[in-house]
């Protein structure tokens, strides 16, 4: 054995531009920026939850929830709910349409989906209108019209989205092989739908 | 097993739908009795979290096979140390594996980082810190004879091993630990999950740098 040690030498005199950037193997940057994404929005979403609960537990002895006189219209909402359910389904048809080469079911599911959640969010604006009360009456309008403002908000970012995969599945964008424009929209569009499952479930029906 | 829901589109589908049955539960317990509701809440979250935990611990480990690279003479040693690379135990057993053939040893050094900054991918001055104790072992190693070169590997030892057998390939890994009790790796087991997921030999080497020397 010779006495001498082979160090790696990185040559960089060949090499132009900035140096290379030195990435953990372990956690890939895309799902570091996505965990961080929605720890974030969990945070966020927490906030308002929190908030709500405090509420309701400040107030044991209440016969009804919510208190009167606000009255929520569940059944309004649960239409609404049932609405943005189904533009999940026609968005995974959308999706499984591409998969087997079917451009008109992937063109179909999404315009759908897309109409579908803007009808969710004009009939959420016109319930605002009519609702009866407004964020400045009492801690729990503030947190009602925050927390379904928030998922609102959700849902324009989700129906933006959903504008550009579609008017690009109609130029003829998309493959089987090649539909990550339509995927990710896709699973930003069910995790907005979840989160109304928590909103709804929490606020209008516990 | 568990899936990950936002690995894709039908992941997160599938997700949607067992929200909506959990909620769907929860409220229909709920509206018969609030606290039936808030047993429902706590029976689903409990098994949700059982089936998650379960799922993950019986994830099977596939073991990584290993060619042999390199001319048919050569035994290429692959070195695991965080600082006791210098220790004369360590330094016999590579004088054992090395006789009557051409060797071939790479020293990885993994970059040790506290989870705070390696969540952050902030690992700057962690591997400024493992490239110097990789620098101070090499030379020790030189001046006993043994040539080696080396690199900086991932924080985890497991991790910077598999990355090493990628590029470098092994016919055996010394993973070189501080003695029972002043060692990390060893209370996380590392040589026996080492020696689960790779298929190569694997020695381990305890160097007490605390001893007295004889």
């Amino acid at each position: 054995m010779s006495a001498h040690a082979d160090l790696v030498v990185h040559d960089s005199s060949h090499h132009h531009g900035p140096p290379i950037a030195n990435k953990s193997s372990r956690i890939d940057a895309t799902v570091l920026g996505m965990l961080l994404f929605i720890a974030s929005e969990a945070m966020l979403f927490g906030a308002f939850f929190t908030a709500y609960f405090f509420v309701r537990v400040v107030n044991p002895e209440a016969p009804e929830w919510p208190l009167e006189p606000f009255h929520l219209p569940v059944f309004v909402a649960g239409v609404n709910t049932a609405i943005l359910v189904t533009s999940s389904f026609t968005m995974h048809w959308a999706l499984q349409s591409i998969k087997r080469g079917n451009r008109a079911g992937l063109q179909a599911g999404l315009v759908l989906t897309f109409f579908m959640g803007l009808a969710f969010l004009l009939t959420q604006i016109l319930e605002y209108a009519r609702i009866g009360f407004n964020p400045g009456d009492g801690s729990f309008g503030t947190i009602f019209f925050g927390l379904t403002g928030l998922h609102g908000a959700h849902v324009f970012i989700g129906l933006t989205l959903l504008a550009m995969a579609t008017v690009r599945a109609f130029r003829g964008h998309f493959t089987p092989e090649h539909h990550h424009g339509v995927e990710l929209p896709g699973i930003y569009w069910h995790f907005v739908d979840v989160m109304w499952i928590v909103v709804y479930a929490t606020i209008y029906l516990i | 097993m568990a899936r990950n829901p936002f690995r894709s589109e039908a992941e997160a589908y599938r997700f949607l739908l067992l929200t909506i049955g959990y909620f769907a539960l929860i409220v229909a317990a709920s509206t018969i009795n609030t606290w039936l509701g808030l047993a429902v809440f706590v029976v689903l979250t409990a098994v949700v979290i059982w089936r998650w935990l379960g799922s993950r611990s019986n994830e099977p480990i596939e073991p990584t096979s290993v060619a042999h690279r390199g001319d048919e003479d050569e035994r290429r040693i692959l070195v695991v140390a965080n600082e006791t690379v210098g220790g004369a135990e360590l330094l016999e057993v590579l004088r054992q594996r090395s006789e009557g053939v051409r060797e071939q040893v790479l020293v990885v050094c993994p970059a040790l980082n506290t989870p705070l900054r390696h969540w952050a991918s902030d690992e700057d001055g962690a591997r400024a810190a493992a490239q110097q104790r990789l620098d101070s072992s090499l030379a020790q190693l030189a001046r006993s004879g043994v040539v080696a070169r080396g690199e900086v590997g991932d924080g985890d030892p497991l991790q910077a091993i598999g990355d090493a057998l990628r590029t470098f390939g092994a016919d055996e890994i010394v993973i070189s630990t501080h003695p029972y009790g002043r060692s990390h790796w060893l209370e996380r087991n590392v040589v026996g999950q080492a020696r689960e997921r790779f298929d190569v030999p694997i020695t381990h080497v305890v160097v007490d740098l605390e001893a007295p020397a004889p």
